[in-house]
Order: structure tokens, then sequence, then C-alpha cells
């Protein structure tokens, strides 16, 4: 096992692919020489060379269509929008290309690509840098869409992005970037569609999503002192979304506690909680809690954005309260 | 500027084009006329719904730069895109299939009259977003000079699109990696209602716009299918051998509306008779006749095309609706619509 950070665990699943697979192609803005501005790609330009890593002008629609018309024709294109902000500037590539077309031509085409980008906010950027935008994605049928919280899960549900024959959406949370993680040696692939349960607990379900996670997780072990016991589960992929993890998880716990980075309406915390509602409503002893930024754009200052995005604290206080 | 008016030179032995296209070019360009009226009549029949957009007038420049492809060139085009598609010898019965909701349609009535696409023809879309495919067949032609192919992307848009972002990083972006693509402005005066000049800061909203991006400004009659068959040839030897891109202004007229809410009252009628006189179709089978090509082969071919259409009608229209177990498909490559276990 080795010790990665999330953005080593990133060059480290794309250099795997690229390593196995002459299909799969990268472009992109300074991803390049510059090693990437989050330094997510250091190393790829000097081992694949610049006909596999392609930097790219500052033209989001023009690297999104290239990916799109690239993965039509028989690539497996990787393409970097350096903040998932920049989702805005290019969204009808996304939302009414690459996700509808298989659709409307039933099935005549196909789109193996992968769209990865930094998400999310605690890196006092404004609101145009910050934005969680993954309900944005989850909403638009055709796509799939994954946010891992850890290196090891960064490797593997990348690697199984890549691999896969729908156009996936990959947010990595630029918040986690630093952190680091045992990442298993040689090949990694995981398997998209799976959420996983991070800590066991029996009182309450929390539900977290990519930088939430690790707060949830300690919010957990703080209650625990305190008696109240919370099984933590990890979505990693809202698309396609593991309902029976997460169902099952509510089932025998009883309550249900979702943690979003993104603003309140509409986030995905809401599309699980409605299904919660639906499927296991008598097994349900309390009302289904979310907890989420408000419904706000994120300021910038320390001591405002801290305020905005779930904190330990909240979490832990919110399940408390309404655990009491 | 590079200015490719046609003049007809009535000498088959010494013809740069051949018999063989030239005839190519004659029946593919009376295929989309007659598919087109045909799908104007049975719109207005009720038999074709939602909305078409059609190329009558527009005819010289599918039919040119469809006969100057090869096999597994990819083609990209707009909403208006029946010509294009059927030019790459989709069928008849498919493209109206399409058009009129029906089972036998190109994409089995998912996709309607704007999004027809036939990947086995490499007629790889027709997108409704003004500019989308622009990078996508760019794209395209990333994928072909990566993998070492001699493919090349043509992409079809019409005025208006030279003024949406994504064309001006479109073509900065195909020059600056020097990819097999020819962009393909359908210059027909009109951004839907607007008269284009009234919109656009230089006069010839592609060819002008060309030299920004190291292009060089090429502008052809577009309805001459002769002129454009030798413009496109050049631009896919260009292509082919490593010159990278092209950006072709093909000039020609809409003889209909923008769509079919749309009777065109906006153009002045001396316009509309100046470009009907310059009709492609007629000026296509006289040059023919000049060149001494008999008249009833000439005309046997249109024979054969309308008896075609007659005979594609009479599919769609005896096809049924698609089945309803099809509405949830095809949205993932697993062929269905799940998106939770």
């Amino acid at each position: 096992m080795a010790e990665l950070t999330c953005r080593e665990a990133v060059a480290a699943a794309i250099a795997q692919e690229m390593r196995r697979d002459p299909s799969v192609v990268f472009l992109g803005e300074d991803i390049g020489a510059a090693g990437g501005v989050f330094k997510t790609t250091v190393g790829l330009f000097e081992e694949f060379g610049p006909d596999r890593v392609r930097d790219t002008p500052i033209s989001e629609q023009a690297i999104v269509g290239a990916a799109m018309g690239a993965a039509m024709t028989g690539l497996r294109p990787i393409a970097e929008l350096m903040f998932s902000d920049f989702f805005a500037v290019c969204w009808d590539l996304v939302a009414n290309e690459i996700a509808k077309s298989r659709y409307m031509t039933n099935g005549q085409v196909s789109f193996p690509l992968v769209i990865r980008s930094a998400n999310g906010g605690g890196a006092r950027f404004g609101a145009q840098h910050s934005q969680a935008i993954e309900n944005w994605a989850m909403m638009i049928p055709g796509l799939k869409v994954v946010a891992p919280s850890n290196p090891a899960d960064i490797v593997g549900l990348l690697a199984a992005s890549i691999r896969d024959p729908d156009p996936v959406v990959f947010f990595e949370q630029k918040s986690l970037y630093g952190t680091k993680g045992a990442v298993p040696d040689g090949e990694h692939v995981d398997t998209l569609g799976t959420a996983k349960v991070v800590r066991e607990g029996s009182d309450a379900t929390i539900v977290a999503l990519a930088a939430m996670v690790p707060r949830a997780a300690e919010a957990a072990d703080r209650l625990a002192e305190e008696g109240i016991s919370c099984k933590v589960i990890d979505v990693r992929t809202l698309v396609p979304l593991d309902t029976q993890t997460i169902l099952s998880a509510v089932s025998e716990t009883g309550r249900l506690f979702t943690v979003e980075e993104n603003p309140r309406l509409c986030g995905w915390g809401a599309e699980i909680s409605s299904i919660a509602s639906e499927e296991c409503f008598y097994d349900l002893d309390g009302p289904i809690v979310r907890i989420t930024t408000p419904h706000i754009p994120l300021p910038s200052a320390d001591n405002l954005e801290d305020l905005a995005l779930p904190s330990v604290e909240r979490i832990a206080e919110t399940v408390r309260v309404n655990m009491g | 500027m590079a200015n490719a008016t046609e003049e007809a030179r009535p000498d088959l032995a010494n013809d740069d084009i051949g018999e063989e296209a030239r005839l190519a070019l004659w029946r593919s360009q009376l295929e989309i006329r007659h598919v087109e009226q045909r799908a104007h009549d049975l719109f207005l029949q009720n038999l074709v719904k939602g909305t078409v957009h059609l190329s009558l007038g527009q005819e010289a420049v599918a039919a040119g730069f469809a006969v100057a492809m090869e096999e597994g060139d990819y083609t990209f085009c707009t909403y208006r895109g029946h010509a294009h598609t059927l030019a790459r010898g989709a069928s008849m019965s498919g493209v109206l299939g399409e058009l009129m909701g029906r089972e036998c349609g190109l994409l089995n009535g998912k996709g309607g009259s704007m999004h027809l696409t036939s990947v086995e023809h490499g007629a790889m879309g027709s997108y409704a977003i003004i500019g989308a495919h622009l990078p996508i067949a760019m794209g395209a032609a990333w994928s072909a000079q990566y993998r070492g192919t001699s493919q090349v992307s043509v992409c079809f848009f019409g005025d208006g699109t030279t003024n949406i972002g994504a064309f001006h990083e479109a073509l900065n972006m195909a020059q600056v990696w020097k990819l097999p693509v020819i962009f393909v402005c359908e210059n027909n005066l009109y951004m839907e209602y607007t008269p284009i000049g009234d919109v656009t800061a230089v006069e010839h909203p592609a060819a002008d716009r060309a030299q920004a991006y190291g292009m060089d400004s090429i502008i052809v009659d577009g309805n001459d299918a002769d002129a454009v068959y030798r413009v496109a040839r050049a631009a896919y030897e260009k292509a082919r051998s490593g010159g990278g891109p092209s950006l072709i202004e093909a000039k020609t007229y809409r003889q209909c509306g923008h769509s079919r809410a749309d009777p065109g009252a906006y153009r002045p009628d001396e316009e509309v008779a100046e470009w009907l006189a310059r009709d492609p179709i007629p000026a296509y089978r006289r040059r023919l006749l000049d060149f001494g090509f008999a008249e009833t082969a000439v005309d046997g071919i249109e024979t054969e095309v309308l008896a075609a259409v007659d005979a594609a009608t009479d599919v769609a229209r005896s096809s049924p609706p698609p089945p309803r177990e099809i509405l949830e498909t095809e949205v993932y490559a697993d062929g269905g619509a799940a998106w939770r276990n």
C-alpha cells in the first residue's frame, strides 16, 4: 500500500489507464508541462507526451466538444475543466449533446469519456470558483456522476470511469487534494454505483459525499462519545446511485441525515430523502434531516465560508438535536 | 480572396469532374429536393409533426461536399440536416419516417427532424443547438489524426453560427492542432428571420473571420454543385495531407422560411425572384445537357428519384409508431435507463 495525496491519486489513476489503453487521451488547460494548476497531472506529459496529454486554450466548449467528438469516433478522452464552476460555460455540450445523443439516436453513438473537475469550497476562492455542483450533473439523464472522498477511491473510481462506456462527470473536491490515504498497490479499479459504509452505527444513518465524508465521520466519532451511534455512508457515485446500501442502512437505524456541500435547493440529499420516504417510510423513527450549505453563493472570507459549509460541529449538533 | 465562381465548360473529354461524379451530383441534388418537398407536403397533411428546417435551394452545398467525400469521412450538421444526412446515403424512408415519428425512422422516432443521424453512413449527427457541433466535429478530426487514419471531418452550419462563441473556439483549436476538419458555412443570408448583415460586424460572416484563425478566406457559389465539389475536393486534399483545417463560405439561399412556422415574408420579392432564377436544380440540368448528357438519361434520373421518394413515403406512412418499450432504453450504454440499483 502506497500513501498518496488525493492530487497524486488523480495522476496515478490517469497514468494507470493510459499505460493500459492507447485510446485514452487527455486534454485541458495547463495539464501538460505545467502539471495542472492543482498539480493533479504531474508527470503525465513527461510519460505520455504531447499527443496524448494535450494543452488547450481557455476554450471549455472546445475542450468538452473535442472530447465528445473523439469519444464517438473510437477514443476514450479525459477532459479536465479546471474548476467545476466552468461547467457553466460549456453546459450545452455536457447537458444537451453528450448526455442526450445516445438516447436521441437510439443507441447509434457512445460516449466513453470522463470530464474531471475540481469541485467545492473551502479554499476561499469566492462564489465563482468554489461551488459544489454535483447536483447540476445529477439531474441530467445520460450522465454518470462520481465524487470520491479519499485517494484509494479516486484511483479506483477514476479508473472505472475511464473504462466505463458512458460519459462520467468526475468531481474532485479541491479541499481534499492535500489529504493522504493508502492506495492499493498494482492496478486498482473500483465499481461505479457502489456506496460504502465507512463507519458502523445503529442509531442513525448519516449519508455524505466527498469532502463531507470525513466531516460526517468525525461528527459520528464525537456523537459516539455521547452515546449516539451513527452509521456513516460515503455515497461515492450519485449516478448510478446505490440505493440498496442506503435504504438498508436507513431501515436498520431508523433515522437518516444527509450532509451535502451543495446549496440547499435540489441537492442530491433531497433525492435520497424522497426515495427513503417513499420506500422505507415505515422503518423511519423520525423525520429525515438534510444538512446543507445555505441557499447562497459561497462567500470568500474564512469565517463566512466556514460558516456556510456543513462543519463537524453543525453535523454533530444537528444529529444531536434531532435524536434528542 | 479566392472566389470560385463556376463557368460552364461543356467539354466532357477535358472535364476535371467526370461523368460519374456529375451524375452523382445531379442525383444527390434531386434526392434532397424531392425529399424536402415531400417533407413539406407531409407537414401540410399533418403527418410530419414538430418542426422541419428545409434545405430547398441549398442542395448544391450538401451534394458537392458529399460526392467529393470518401467513405469513412464524418459529416456533422445542424437541425437543417435532412440534406446532409441524405447526401451521405441514409435511406429516404428512414428520414421521412423519422420526421413522421415512425418506427422505421433513422432514430426510431426518438430524435425527430432536428437530430437525424446515420453513423453507418458517416452522418454523425444533426445538432440543434447553434455552434455545438463545431467543437464536436473538431474532436472527431482530432480522433482521426490521433488514430492515424485519413478520415476528414466536415461540419456544416449556417451564417448565424459565426456569431456564437463555440465557432471561434473550434476554429482556433482546429488550427493550433492542424486538424483534418472542414468548416462549411452555408450562408443563406438570413439568421433565422433576420438578415445576417444586420447583426454581423463583417460583410462575409465566415470568410472575413478566417484570417483571424490563420485560414484562407474562401467563398464559393453555393448554388453551383460543381464549384462546391471543386472547393471541397481541394479542402479534403489539404486535410488528408496534414495541411490542417479549412473554412469555406458557400453563398446560397433558402427558398423557404427558416422553419415550418415561417413563411419567410420578411424577404424582399426581388431578392426571392433573383435567387429562384439561380435555383441550383434547373441550372445543373442545363449544364448536364450542355455537356452532352442525353436528356432522356438526365430526366430519367429525376423519374427514378421521384419513384424512390414515393416508395419511401409509402414505407414511412405504413410504418407503425415506435413501440412503447423503447421509451426507457438507450440512455446508457447497457441499453437501459437505470440510474439506481
